[in-house]
């Protein structure tokens, strides 16, 4: 490629041994930018809060914010199970209106209905994606796995606080989350019984 | 074609194979070009096939002839082998005969690498072709095979990537092997600017495939190892997102359709000034055209996903992108139109064919903008009108250029002109249906009928089957195409060197029909010879 601007008068058939070269090279590192857009997306979605993505635990004393009790914002709690999961698995509170900056705890409850342990693990997202970035979790069950035996019940907490700095309009914040069969970690309970 | 070229070998290369050795071994650009194009028409009969499967079920509403299984497996097989096989191949057959002519060169810079390139496609799509026949059935996710539907399928995908990795394989070695041709093998006096439009937008089109070709591989490379190897690329309960792929693809596919058009604006480039005696008015603005459509290419993938969410920003660069798109592309219809202005036209079927390009190209490329707009395409997304939209773009565009390259050096290559008369009327029947064929799909997708679904509210019943007439008509009219060669490979009156009186440029110096072996010694390019009169230094 680096001679092609100089005169092929002087020298028309040079050997294509660099060309060759370097266009492989480039076709070798576009299979490998096609996987560098893996952790570039990740990237991306963690800073703009594209994809609802809501981040990892915040401690609460980090949250420092007074509460501003001025403002009014409801929480709506949505729970989906995915097909694969003999789960039930809602949340115990449709609604919740909350003042940004205070501290609030509500519960999913999840029941196994099969007959054998089986481990679960949910994914949360926020909706409208402007709104993931301030909706802060101290606590979650979605950061862990959780295992329930047959006919199992159990009371899941969220605790959490939206961030004073929640754009203004934004009024409804939906928390969803998604619980899916975790197959391996299943897998190994079932083995170690 | 196979007869007539062995005639007129030099004698000093006298001990080439014959019969199917010959075909198989062959590391002669022309033999390659050939063997390129007759596995695309071969192809293109295939895809049309599938095509007629699809229109068949959707003459009526309900449920008639094939299961919404196959029906599935049919619109995305139909598009895999067309986009794969048919227009690609097509475009690395023609560029395989006529480049290394155009720019005065022996032959492809790379030719045994030219004949792994070429025998890679059979047994790829023969990979593809035979998952139709196993238990689980062909692909039918649609082609861009978005997860989580096409990991839900049977194991016949493990099939399918290998195919695509193949197929890949195959265009990223055909497009070094371009470029390394035209970078390091012109003939003396033959600068870049000098270039026939054909070989440049042949040049930047072999970078895109270069430069998104292995993004493709890498796409499927990870929906295969979600599908068998436990990763969670697109998996959300693993942590992956499904979405990702999307943007991975699009990020391949937006150049990759850029890929399927950039060699037509060449050909189309090329026969204008032929049949309007004129040169290429705007050689240069033609060039720098071509290179901002390709640069525009990689920013822009995301209006192929508007609805999947995105911040408003976004949404607004990629709406705003997309339409920049428009002004490299008016620049070039405007610049073929000014070819025409004041020019000594004929019609002979190659200008049918550019001229059936020109007027339906646009079309689609105006239906294109509609698209981009965000909000409209919110309404239109995944409906009929995306689909006519695609439609006009590669068959009125990209297939009408094929064809118009077709007869257009079919005497070079054969040494025969072809039945003129049988060529218009292939022209005029293939531009009436395929407009009856793809126009009613506007009006389907406005009034929202979704595509990919093989049943649809009987409102839509009538424009269905006009559509449907309009497809078998165009599909069987396809079959004359085939006759038309046939008869030209076997005689007709002879060709001369220049063919026609209007062409210009170093493949017409040679004799017809072009010998096995040309240019061993490279001729002296001068201004005379150029295509063009544009800025010559």
């Amino acid at each position: 490629m680096s001679n092609s601007t100089s005169d092929p008068k002087s020298n028309p058939t040079r050997s294509p041994i660099r060309t060759v070269g370097s266009l492989t090279a480039l076709a070798f590192a576009m299979f490998g930018f096609g996987y560098l857009l893996v952790p570039l997306y990740d990237k991306f979605c963690e800073i703009t809060g594209i994809g609802g993505r809501t981040g990892d635990a915040v401690s609460e004393e980090a949250l420092t914010a007074a509460p501003d009790l001025s403002r009014k914002v409801t929480v709506h709690f949505d729970a989906t199970v995915n097909s694969a999961l003999p789960w039930r698995f809602e949340p115990t509170e449709r609604m919740m209106d909350v003042h940004p900056g205070k501290l609030y705890e509500t519960t999913y409850v999840a029941f196994n209905q099969s007959d054998r342990a089986v481990v679960g693990q949910a994914v949360p997202s926020v909706s409208p994606g402007r709104a993931s970035l301030f909706f802060n979790k101290t606590e979650c069950f979605c950061f862990t796995e959780q295992i329930l035996g047959p006919g199992e019940s159990r009371d899941m907490p969220v605790r959490f606080i939206v961030d004073p700095n929640l754009p203004q309009g934004t009024s409804l914040v939906t928390l969803s989350y998604i619980i899916y069969k975790n197959d391996e970690a299943t897998a190994v309970l079932a083995a170690a019984n | 074609m196979s007869n007539t070229t062995t005639a007129h070998h030099d004698d000093h290369h006298g001990e080439h194979p014959t019969g199917l050795a010959r075909w198989v071994f062959s590391t002669n650009h022309k033999e390659i070009g050939t063997l390129y194009l007759v596995f695309s028409l071969a192809m293109f009969l295939v895809g049309g096939a599938m095509a007629l499967v699809i229109r068949a079920e959707l003459f009526a509403p309900g449920l008639q002839l094939v299961n919404p299984e196959f029906f599935n497996q049919m619109t995305t097989m139909h598009a895999l082998v067309m986009i794969f096989g048919a227009v690609m191949p097509a475009f690395v057959g023609l560029a395989n005969w006529m480049v290394p002519m155009m720019i005065g060169a022996p032959d492809m810079a790379l030719p045994r690498m030219n004949n792994w390139s070429f025998w890679i496609l059979p047994f790829a799509f023969t990979m593809l072709l035979a998952t139709l026949f196993m238990p689980s059935g062909a692909p039918a996710a649609g082609w861009t095979l978005y997860p989580p539907l096409s990991l839900q399928g049977g194991n016949s995908l493990a099939f399918v990537i290998l195919a695509i990795h193949l197929m890949g394989i195959s265009s990223i070695m055909g497009a070094i092997n371009i470029i390394a041709t035209i970078l390091n093998m012109r003939a003396p006096g033959m600068t870049l600017l000098r270039m026939p439009l054909f070989v440049w937008t042949w040049l930047i089109t072999a970078f895109l495939l270069i430069a998104v070709m292995p993004v493709l591989a890498g796409a499927v490379t990870m929906l295969l190892t979600d599908r068998f190897f436990g990763t969670s690329f697109f998996n959300a309960a693993g942590g992956g997102d499904p979405v990702l792929y999307q943007h991975i693809f699009w990020f391949f596919g937006h150049p990759e359709v850029y890929i399927l058009i950039l060699p037509a604006f060449g050909i189309v480039s090329e026969i204008i000034p032929t049949f309007s005696r004129k040169p290429l008015f705007g050689y240069t603005s033609m060039v720098y055209a071509t290179a901002s459509i390709a640069f525009l290419s990689f920013i822009v993938w995301a209006h192929h996903m508007f609805t999947v969410g995105m911040p408003l920003g976004a949404m607004l660069f990629f709406m705003y992108a997309t339409m920049v798109i428009a002004v490299p592309t008016g620049v070039k219809i405007f610049n073929w139109i000014a070819t025409m202005w004041r020019g000594s036209m004929t019609f002979e079927t190659p200008m049918l064919f550019a001229l059936g390009f020109v007027v339906l190209f646009t079309i689609g490329g105006l239906s294109g903008v509609m698209l981009a707009i965000v909000p409209a395409n919110f309404q239109y997304h995944d409906t009929y009108f995306v689909v006519a939209h695609f439609h006009y773009v590669l068959v009125t565009g990209a297939v009408f250029a094929i064809m118009a390259a077709v007869y257009y050096w079919l005497p070079k290559w054969t040494g025969h002109m072809y039945d003129e008369k049988l060529g218009k009327i292939h022209f005029w029947w293939s531009t009436i249906w395929v407009n009856v064929l793809f126009f009613p799909q506007h009006y389907l997708g406005l009034a929202g009928m979704p595509r990919r679904i093989p049943d649809y509210a009987v409102q839509f019943t009538e424009f269905n089957m006009i559509s449907s007439i309009g497809g078998f008509m165009y599909g069987f009219g396809q079959l004359l195409f085939v006759y038309i060669i046939w008869k030209c490979v076997r005689g007709g009156e002879k060709a001369t060197a220049q063919v026609w009186e209007g062409a210009r440029g170093l493949e017409w110096t040679v004799p017809s029909p072009a010998p096995l072996h040309t240019f061993d010694t490279p001729p002296l390019v001068e201004d005379n010879v150029a295509v063009h009169r544009d800025r010559l230094t």
